[in-house]
């Protein structure tokens, strides 16, 4: 292998670490900009392997990461949606066009790191960033490829290193998750399934997985990602034995090929509040920014990659990377989307606390167009409070929200 | 200290995302448990595959 690192220069303005969708937007943002920025991952291959569902809203595509729906990476068109409470009921989304799609991560990914690439950010992969250390108000880090290693100093980190986000923890941000406030992730992929449409599907329940949610969304030519998260201490089970009850109870499944498995970690508790130290800002699944009820995040990474960047360019012009000026990220994020996830996750805290027969009782009040709001954090907050005054049982929960 | 089975993990790291005193790390060789670990059994409760078990010395 060529020796990439050799090529980089000693000193930049902003290294990402973590190329995912939250590094390409903040890699991408900060070349544009004008600043010099690295971009480094880990892993041999950008977006790979995955630990998604894959699908993204027409909302997270077209405004949050703000890209064209078109390119191989989009798979399939995503036209409605069907939530099936407990007991079977089925509430139905339907639209006329496209409301969202389902992407093929590794493409995808890819794709954006390459528009970070084209606006001048570089690119390197396996490449692992460690041993920060702060020094006259830079920060020295070593970037490892294979047998080769380099010292590169940057005047701001950005961390986009995931779940585990080890920069942050290295640089002084406890970034972890407690168990009721991570969703354990299992997925297949699976191929030869008659009829999976265009409709992405959601089945809920305490005994089918409890504290999130199973999901069926469609990749097209009879492949579907099945997958599932769950959290403790809910969960009885693990996710995997859970996904599999599942899938050998749907006569559409149990016969079907898997072609992938994959887990993860999804961080559904609420975003960090303080995302940013001096020399450091923290973005994506390692600052929690994941829509606590549904638990995609690649929009809201995207979004505060962006953002990050900004900042990044607003310190490198007052010579200011202190924790105290960084703050202005976190007034951003809470500003443009972080307001309307809390909003979110209070409305998932009264979801989580009520019991299967509450769930199969609630259906029969929901449109589809409800489960969209309350996904949104729109008018849902107060609707949901309104129904649940319905049931004597139910009233102090509704409280919560009115 | 953790103990991985390594038939089991699908190195997706999760695990260290739940870890409150950073003893695991997600490797190119798969996940590494340090010296830190305080046995206090958050990862062996999240892991989504059953991969972990706490190591009896």
């Amino acid at each position: 292998m060529i020796d990439m690192l050799s090529n980089l220069p000693d000193e930049v303005d902003v290294l990402v670490v973590g190329m995912g969708p939250g590094g390409s937007g903040a890699a991408k943002r900060c070349a544009e900009l004008g600043l010099r920025v690295i971009g480094v991952e880990k892993r041999a291959e950008i977006g790979a392997p995955k630990r998604c569902g894959e699908a993204i809203s027409r909302h997270g595509m077209t405004e949050r990461i703000g890209i064209e729906p078109k390119g191989p990476w989009i798979v399939q068109e995503v036209h409605g949606a069907i939530v099936y409470a407990p007991n079977g009921t089925s509430i139905k989304v339907d639209y006329d066009g496209p409301e969202g799609w389902v992407v093929e991560r590794k493409v995808f990914d890819k794709h954006l790191a390459s528009l970070a690439a084209e606006a001048g950010a570089r690119v390197i992969a396996k490449t692992e960033a460690s041993g920060f250390r702060r020094e006259n108000g830079r920060v020295k880090v070593t970037l490892k490829s294979g047998n080769e290693s380099k010292e590169v100093t940057s005047k701001i980190i950005i961390a986009a290193d995931g779940v585990e986000s080890k920069v942050a923890r290295e640089m002084g941000i406890n970034t972890f998750n407690k168990l009721p406030d991570i969703c354990a992730g299992v997925q297949y992929e699976m191929a030869g399934i008659k009829h999976t449409g265009n409709m992405i599907e959601f089945f809920f329940g305490n005994d089918t997985a409890p504290g999130g949610y199973i999901w069926i969304f469609p990749k097209g030519r009879g492949v579907a990602n099945v997958g599932i998260g769950i959290r403790k201490p809910w969960a009885k089970k693990t996710a995997l034995e859970y996904l599999d009850d599942f899938v050998q109870s749907r006569p559409e499944l149990k016969d079907a090929s898997i072609i992938e498995v994959n887990s993860g970690g999804v961080p559904v508790g609420g975003f960090l509040t303080d995302a940013v130290d001096d020399n450091l800002i923290v973005v994506g699944d390692a600052a929690h920014h994941v829509n606590p009820i549904h638990g995609g995040g690649i929009p809201e990474a995207y979004m505060a990659g962006r953002l990050a960047a900004e900042t990044a360019s607003e310190a490198l012009k007052a010579r200011d990377f202190s924790k105290g000026f960084l703050k202005r990220y976190d007034k951003a994020w809470n500003d443009q989307r972080g307001t309307r996830l809390k909003k979110i996750l209070k409305l998932r805290e009264v979801i989580e606390t009520m019991s299967d027969d509450d769930l199969n009782w609630l259906a029969e009040y929901l449109k589809g167009d409800d489960l969209v709001e309350f996904s949104r954090g729109g008018s849902g907050l107060v609707k949901l409070g309104k129904i649940l005054m319905k049931k004597p049982r139910l009233i102090k929960l509704a409280r919560k929200l009115l | 200290m953790i103990k991985v089975d390594t038939d089991k993990c699908l190195r997706c790291g999760g695990c260290v995302g739940v870890c409150p005193v950073s003893a695991l790390e997600l490797t190119e060789h798969g996940i590494k448990c340090s010296g830190r670990c305080t046995s206090c059994k958050s990862c062996v409760n999240f892991c989504p595959v059953g991969a972990l078990s706490i190591k009896d010395d």
